[in-house]
């Protein structure tokens, strides 16, 4: 039951076999050896999976990697061109925004989209658009300071 | 200070790798010819196995083993040991049930783990798992602690009467029974301990590996203490000497306490690997923690408390029964004696305290440490007795809190419950939290809530905890089957860059920051030319890990020893080098020097002399420069403060909301404020989680756990909580050179009562006098609807 | 999850010939639900159908006096599409509401309804808006749409196409969330329009309702003490460990009186 599939990650173009229930997190992880997506939980909350499917924040636990044949995905890998942060990233390790660091690639991915379409979100827009992100360490704080930060610095 | 040295916001090394998805967690790490486990896990709560048929799943596609307890037990596989003795009140040892990895007969708990399939892929094991011919005969389920002790319960284990796994007993029973009878006023609640799960956000995961070529075992884990788990799985288990058997915990994500112990699945990836010469790995699904994880908490108490006519604490007595679950966790059996009744004096004088704890066998997950660990259990039960017995006396909570606070000038001090306390300032840091809180102009706010239909409360916690644990004697003398000193390694390489190897582990704490930092202060060398270890028992030599706040007070002064030995050394090179006497080096901005003389020789030549000894006391002196220390502390230490939480309670929905929550702490002396925000920032949310919204359900029939996933057990999210106002305010430890304290799990222990508290006060107008924890919208509905309809009525 | 034969076909006839042939296929939109139950393996389907791939199942477009959503429409477009905005706000809100902004990346109005989870939120809005849904073989009215706990009028093999929504002349929908999953607990859609004032409840029941004595309330006066005095019966409430079904009969009346307010 095994089939290939093609998209485009991180800019690249990749093929991989999969089974047809082969989550697009496993392709990622097992596949193409890109671990920074991370597995927290079972039930599509924790958030710690979260990538961009066609410029989109999405859970990567909860779509089939056939359901992105085609599609342009970014990963936490493909964040930081050249060895440089990106400026969320550059948030969260000025503001200490991270603390064991599972959380966090789903954590960056999902604030990246929310200052794509809103460039200055308050501290509330910021707690409610993480509402499927969960971090255990932080309790939050530092995280909603690098987000509302990492926004004004993605302005440039 | 340097702006890399002790007291800098020093931006964390370790995030580079974190925030570019390069960090590497156990399960990014893929061994060659891996293979992957599903273990299969107990659907019910107490049951025999009257029938366990292997040959269906073992001829499934892609699998390659299946094992079973009876295995385990042919190859004479130990059980998974506890770390703490205690003695019954009548001097009778704890029962100590067996606790085979894999179980041979009887299920104990949902989740107990009954096989272990191994398969190509995770999905094949996972699907062979299904053809497993598994017949179980179901047993009641004692779910329950008081059903648990009542007489005829169904005991769980045979040599448990009345599943109690030990009764025991603490402090001055005689001379509290007498200061109750002379008391002018005593205050009683009986309370919950809510059972937590601690839902670090990484899932457990081992890999066992064995190399057929050199019989050396590997096992890569998410542990806090890869050396504890060396020493457990090796000497008790698997039998493997630890000269070959490697333990990894590599990027560990969070553990919280919950990746402290000894876990089944660690001994049964690493025994099948062996027996199978194939890497195994297993992940734990997310439902599998809710399961498997040891949990936290989970107490029910009597609290009564005696004072005089002044509100001055005459004594204190409590009654505890404290859930182990169906076996006992590594550190289960001192969390709610050793490390929760010492701390029962808190931060008062009150004289004389007698506690009686009686630990219980359910068919429930085992119960262990959970940040904090006994301490914001007593904490807890503690500041809500103080808030009755302010409120029952009409005595203002802040102040019947100051009457019997230690007195700033006490220090040290001996309470009635063994411990004696380094140092501290109780007045300063509740006087910092009242005014950040605004604590004086709080009528006014609740009166403008009130205006608007709302319920506004605000609710004090002074705590007190025990960190840096611990004096290896004392923990002997009380029954721990461990040494908690610890050790380092400070390798100077002959260019003069450093590699500190630590015993202690980070999964989250920032070590690499703050201990770098720390050498780089004392070497007054770069931080960049440090790098700290840890995590492989291949590279560090030993270690007791890191919980109970320890890493600094005790991991980071056996680094300083070890350090100090470096410069000692390095004395003695440069006193023959600069033909000087070894009393007039000393070591300064990194050069050792002649004192009264601009005569030096910089730290790096140093390195390279004790590396190329071609000019060196060769008679008296080895070459080289790597020392290591070990550091037993001679105390714990004591962090203390005073949290404030105000909140707003709309009746309407019973929703409660966080308005303001301050901390103001006292954690002696700090090495990176920002890394310590951060904890603090941290355990609040863990201890808010706990008060408004965690809580571990059970059916109280079945035993099925009610809250096995995110869908009902309810982890804070971002927008639950508040923006934290922290304050320091640091008085240094007289018992470590350092000064310091610790400050990791502060904020679970001060917050449940701090917001507890306020929610009580919030509801006093309606009569209220106690809550549970969590303090739900539905529960703090109904108890504002029940008391509105009997009012009415 | 179990392995399955996947399928993405181009046209709603290939998908409903698809449906057809196999033993025992699941049609799948956005995937928030059925990938979450397959990973629970909780389901066993032969056969998956992406509906992902059939072009013009998704839009919003005005149509009379009724706005038209496809059913291939994502949570977060409805939530963000001026249309919306700017004809029935209400709708647009609920859409903001449902799940986190990555499950509105994904999640569609077809999968919701379809799906017909008591706690769901879309429910609400068809009925309390009087909408209709468009399936390849007919059109049903939301009231006769939404059959019991996730049951639906949908026969085998019929795949929904849109919903039309008739343009209020005030909305509001308001829901308490289950403070752990954040689905609804109780979920209150208020709307006055074409069809008169309707009260549309979900999360409380196995299924949506209407609350008609809240409606006959508000048909007299449309302002939040019309409701201030009802409480809904709690009998037939759904009751778990985070809300009884009293707790929630009470809520009812809170969301209502709430959202009639937000209506204005």
């Amino acid at each position: 039951m095994a089939s290939t599939v093609t998209m485009t990650v991180n800019g690249k173009s990749v093929t991989g076999a999969v089974e047809a229930r082969t989550l697009l997190v496993h392709f990622l992880r097992e596949t193409l050896g890109l671990t920074g997506t991370h597995v927290g939980c079972d039930t599509s909350q924790c958030g710690a999976c979260v990538v961009h499917v066609d410029g989109k924040s999405v859970k990567s636990c909860t779509i089939l990697a056939v359901q992105c044949a085609g599609a342009d995905v970014m990963t936490i890998e493909g964040l930081a061109k050249d060895g440089t942060l990106h400026p969320m990233q550059e948030a969260f390790r000025d503001n200490h925004g991270l603390q064991c660091g599972f959380c966090t690639p789903g954590m960056v991915m999902s604030a990246v989209d929310l200052a794509k379409h809103n460039p200055a979100p308050s501290e509330q827009e910021v707690r409610e658009w993480l509402e499927g992100n969960l971090c255990r360490c932080t309790g939050y704080h530092n995280i909603v300071k690098s987000v509302i930060a990492g926004a004004k610095a993605m302005q440039g | 200070m340097t702006d890399t040295g002790i007291g800098a916001s020093v931006k964390r090394r370790e995030d580079f790798r974190f925030l570019t998805g390069r960090g590497t967690y156990t399960d990014d790490i893929n061994r060659p010819g891996q293979l992957h486990a599903w273990i299969v896990r107990s659907p019910h709560a107490h049951a025999k196995i009257v029938k366990l048929d292997t040959a269906a799943a073992k001829s499934a596609p892609g699998v390659v083993a299946v094992f079973v307890g009876a295995d385990m037990a042919a190859d004479q596989v130990g059980g998974l040991p506890c770390g703490w003795l205690i003695h019954s009140r009548d001097g009778t040892p704890m029962v100590e049930p067996p606790h085979p990895p894999l179980v041979t007969d009887r299920v104990r708990h949902v989740g107990d783990q009954v096989a272990l399939i191994v398969a190509e892929t995770r999905q094949q094991a996972r699907d062979a798992a299904e053809l497993l011919d598994i017949v179980y005969e179901e047993l009641p389920a004692v779910v329950s602690m008081t059903d648990a002790i009542a007489p005829g319960a169904t005991q769980i284990w045979e040599q448990a009467a009345r599943n109690t796994c030990y009764d025991w007993e603490f402090g001055d029973r005689a001379g509290v029974e007498k200061a109750f009878r002379e008391a002018h006023h005593i205050a009683k609640l009986d309370l919950v301990n809510n059972r937590l799960v601690p839902n670090a956000m990484e899932p457990r995961a081992a890999i066992g590996d064995f190399d057929r070529a050199t019989g050396e075992y590997t096992l890569y884990t998410t542990s806090q203490n890869p050396h504890v788990i060396r020493l457990l799985m090796g000497a008790f288990v698997l039998h493997i000497p630890e000269s070959r058997l490697r333990v990894v915990a590599p990027d560990v994500g969070g553990g919280f306490g919950s990746k402290i112990y000894h876990y089944a699945e660690e001994a049964i990836v690493t025994w099948a690997a062996g027996k199978l010469a194939k890497p195994i790995k297993w992940t734990a699904e997310r439902s599998e923690s809710f399961m498997s994880d040891a949990h936290g908490r989970d107490h029910v108490t009597t609290v009564e408390l005696a004072l005089d006519k002044d509100g001055k604490f005459l004594a204190l007595r409590e009654h505890t029964l404290a859930n182990m679950g169906a076996y006992l966790s590594t550190f289960s059996t001192c969390i709610p004696t050793i490390l929760h009744a010492t701390l029962l004096a808190g931060v008062y004088t009150t004289p004389v305290i007698y506690a009686e704890v009686r630990a219980v066998f359910t068919n429930t997950v085992p119960v262990d440490a959970y940040r904090g660990a006994g301490r914001p259990e007593a904490t807890y039960l503690l500041e809500r007795i103080v808030d009755v017995a302010a409120d029952e006396t009409g005595i203002d909570p802040a102040e019947i809190r100051r009457r019997n606070f230690i007195p700033t000038n006490a220090f040290p001090y001996q309470t009635p419950v063994a411990l004696k306390y380094d140092s501290g300032d109780y007045f300063t840091t509740l006087d910092m939290s009242l005014k950040a809180a605004d604590y004086a102009g709080f009528e006014k706010r609740r009166a403008e809530a009130a205006r608007r239909g709302k319920y506004r409360g605000i609710g004090i916690a002074t705590y007190i905890e025990a960190c840096g644990i611990a004096p290896s004697q004392v923990v002997g003398a009380l029954g721990g089957r461990a040494g908690l000193y610890e050790s380092a390694e400070v390798r100077v390489h002959p260019t003069g860059s450093v590699t500190v190897f630590t015993g202690a582990h980070s999964h989250g704490q920032g070590h690499e920051t703050t201990f770098a930092q720390l050498v780089s202060e004392m070497l007054q060398i770069p931080m960049d030319s440090i790098e700290i270890v840890h995590g492989d028992t291949n590279k560090v030599a030993f270690g007791m890990g890191t919980y109970g706040s320890r890493s600094l007070a005790v991991g980071g002064m056996a680094i300083m020893k070890a350090v100090e030995k470096v410069v000692n050394k390095g004395k003695k090179i440069a006193a023959h080098l600069l033909e000087a006497s070894e009393a007039d080096i000393e070591y300064k901005d990194g050069k050792f020097q002649v004192a009264g003389t601009d005569k030096s020789k910089a730290f790096g030549e140093i390195a390279l002399t004790a590396y190329v000894p071609h000019n060196y006391p060769m008679e008296t002196l080895e070459p080289g420069l790597d020392e290591t220390a070990f550091y037993d502390p001679k105390n714990f230490t004591f962090p203390s403060g005073a949290h404030i939480c105000e909140v707003e309670i709309d009746p309407d929905t019973g929703v409660t909301r966080i308005v303001n929550f301050v901390a103001s702490d006292d954690f002696g002396r700090i090495i990176n404020p920002m890394i310590v925000e951060g904890q603090v920032h941290g355990g609040l949310g863990q201890g808010i989680g706990q008060a408004l919204l965690e809580g571990c359900v059970y059916d109280p029939k079945s035993g099925q756990i009610l809250t096995g996933s995110y869908m009902d057990y309810c982890m804070p999210r971002a927008d639950d909580l508040p923006s934290f106002n922290v304050a320091t305010h640091n008085v240094p430890s007289t018992d470590n050179a350092l000064g310091v304290k610790g400050c990791g799990e502060a904020g679970a222990i001060g917050a449940p009562a701090a917001v507890m508290n306020a929610v009580v006060d919030a509801l006093s107008a309606l009569g209220v006098k106690h809550v549970e924890m969590p303090a739900t919208p539905q529960r703090v509905w109904q108890i504002i609807h029940d008391k509105r309809t009997a009012k009415a009525a | 999850m179990y392995n399955f034969e996947y399928h993405k076909p181009t046209s709603v006839a290939d998908a409903a010939a698809l449906l057809a042939k196999a033993d025992d296929a699941k049609l799948m939109a956005g995937g928030m639900t059925l990938l979450p139950t397959l990973k629970q393996r909780l389901a066993q389907p032969s056969d998956v159908i992406d509906l992902g791939g059939i072009a013009g199942l998704a839009g919003i477009r005005k149509e009379g006096n009724a706005l038209v959503v496809g059913a291939m429409t994502t949570h977060a477009a409805v939530a963000h599409s001026a249309e919306v905005k700017a004809t029935i706000p209400a709708l647009a809100h609920l859409a903001g509401m449902i799940g986190d902004p990555q499950v509105r990346h994904r999640g569609t109005i077809g999968g919701s309804i379809a799906n017909n989870d008591p706690a769901a939120d879309y429910p609400g809005a068809l009925v309390a808006l009087g909408a209709t849904v468009t399936t390849n073989k007919r059109t049903i009215a939301a009231d006769q749409f939404f059959t019991g706990l996730f049951e639906t009028a949908l026969d085998a093999g019929e795949i929904v196409q849109s919903v039309s929504f008739p343009v209020p002349e005030k909305a509001a929908y308001t829901k308490f969330r289950n403070p752990a999953s954040r689905y609804a607990i109780v979920g209150s859609f208020v709307a006055k329009g074409p069809s008169g004032v309707r009260v549309a409840i979900t999360g409380a029941g196995p299924t949506v309702f209407r609350w008609k004595e809240a409606e006959a309330a508000l048909a007299g006066s449309f302002t939040p003490a019309a409701v201030e005095k009802l409480t809904a019966p709690s009998s037939g409430l759904n009751s778990d460990i985070h809300a009884s079904a009293e707790y929630r009969a009470h809520l009812v009346g809170v969301m209502t009186k709430r959202a009639v307010a937000a209506a204005g």
